[in-house]
């Protein structure tokens, strides 16, 4: 009977461990993804605009265009306040990492009539 | 400064057989209304099947080929290496060669050596081997424009940029760059440098010289809604307007359109890649997808024959079917 009670209490600890464990699991999800949507700022690039045309942004955000079009695009500030991207072809990224607040205006060389604003905010 | 976003990770006279041949070219409806001009229109398909030769009094015949994309493999066309060597057989297949091919940019899709390599290779194959070029936006992405200057200005005195003239047969050859330096929110743009350049180049000549210039993006508003046309084209234009004839000769649309404005024929030429939607007529001026076997129809080439002592250049597209 001792033997048993042994039992059960290891069991009952592994069931408690088990049961923290997924606890944990799903905070850490949960966090993980209120972490990654903080910083999901995309432009699609697509029938030769971009879209949105305006995004506003946190400090320190990042932000990524995505080339949807069969044609290659590219990032430009027209100020020269980021690093211009090269030429994207389709299904290829740029990222940037949104510095002080401001407006940035940017176009694609390629294309000039396509353009585009990042406000950056505090 | 820390003011900014930091990055970062990535184209005889006008007898009436003549004018219905031009009239009946796939819907392009050429309408050459030249003050004084004496039009050819004889297209490729045409001259192969007769076996002829070109007109005898033609002094100078030329051919015009452009935006040939090597790289491009998306679903408008996946083979645009294979179309722009039909464009060279057609070339190969005429009884008289051309003196020259003039090749309206946008060589490669994206400036990249091996792109520019297939080009090369594939080219070897053409009967014809002086080629004049000017670039397309597509030929100088990132470091593209080095690449393109190394290879494809070789024979020319190229200028600036890139830009240059020579003549051939009294004809005066003006090769003009609308694809750099490009401004937020603007069109193709030759800049002042190359603008006085011209100025200067043309001074010089008797109004009676034939001039042909040849740009990528076209020298006049075609749709500037989707960039095609060139912010300073008029400047351009301008130092031109005493001459007799001019024409003007531009890609980057992938389809003919023509204009007569005086004594200046505006004309874009087909690509040998894809074609592209007409004006408006779609969201974007992106790649136009069309049925197989449709394709090659709406991909071509330019033909230009000039006689001398006519003032009127003859312009002739014909289409790779």
């Amino acid at each position: 009977m001792t033997a048993l009670t042994h039992i059960n209490k290891i069991v009952a600890l592994l069931c408690a461990m088990s049961l923290i464990n997924l606890f944990h699991v799903a905070i850490a999800g949960e966090m993980k993804d209120a972490g990654t949507s903080a910083h999901e700022n995309k432009i699609e690039i697509k029938d030769f605009a971009f879209n949105p045309k305006t995004l506003t942004v946190k400090s320190g955000e990042k932000v990524t265009w995505i080339n949807r079009d069969e044609e290659p695009h590219t990032i430009v500030s027209v100020e020269k306040q980021f690093k211009k991207s090269t030429a994207l072809d389709t299904d290829q990224g740029f990222t940037i990492t949104a510095g002080a607040p401001g407006t940035y205006n940017y176009f694609c060389s390629v294309h000039p009539k396509m353009t585009g604003t990042i406000v950056v905010e505090k | 400064m820390s003011d900014y976003i930091s990055h970062d990770h990535e184209h005889d006279g006008i007898d009436r057989r003549g004018f219905l041949h031009c009239m009946a070219w796939a819907g392009t409806g050429l309408l050459w209304t030249i003050s004084g001009g004496v039009l050819a229109s004889r297209t490729l398909a045409e001259i192969a099947k007769a076996g002829g030769s070109l007109p005898a009094a033609t002094d100078l015949s030329f051919l015009q080929i452009s935006d040939s994309h090597i790289g491009f493999s998306k679903e408008a066309n996946k083979d645009v290496t294979e179309t722009f060597k039909i464009a060279l057989d057609r070339i190969n297949a005429m009884p008289t060669p051309p003196s020259f091919l003039i090749h309206t940019g946008d060589i490669t899709q994206l400036s990249k050596p091996e792109e520019f390599d297939t080009f090369d290779e594939v080219l070897k194959s053409c009967r014809t081997k002086d080629v004049f070029y000017v670039p397309g936006e597509h030929d100088v992405l990132n470091d593209g424009e080095k690449l393109y200057r190394e290879r494809y200005l070789k024979s020319v005195e190229a200028k600036g940029a890139g830009w240059y003239s020579f003549n051939k047969n009294g004809v005066h050859f003006i090769g003009l760059v609308n694809v750099l330096n490009l401004q937020a929110g603007g069109l193709g743009q030759l800049g002042d440098d190359q603008l006085e350049w011209l100025e200067d180049d043309v001074k010089g000549l008797g109004a009676d010289t034939p001039i042909v210039v040849f740009a990528h993006i076209p020298l006049w508003a075609v749709y500037p809604q989707w960039g095609w046309g060139t912010s300073d084209s008029e400047r351009a234009l301008g130092y031109l307007k005493r001459f007799g004839s001019v024409t003007v000769l531009n890609g980057h649309i992938h389809q003919v359109l023509q204009k007569v404005e005086g004594n200046v024929t505006f004309h874009t030429a087909m690509s040998t890649a894809f074609p592209q939607p007409a004006p408006g007529t779609a969201p974007s001026p992106g790649p136009m997808k069309v049925p197989a076997e449709q394709l090659r129809s709406l991909l071509g080439l330019t033909s230009v024959d000039y006689k001398q002592g006519k003032t009127a250049l003859a312009v002739v597209d014909s289409n790779l079917s």
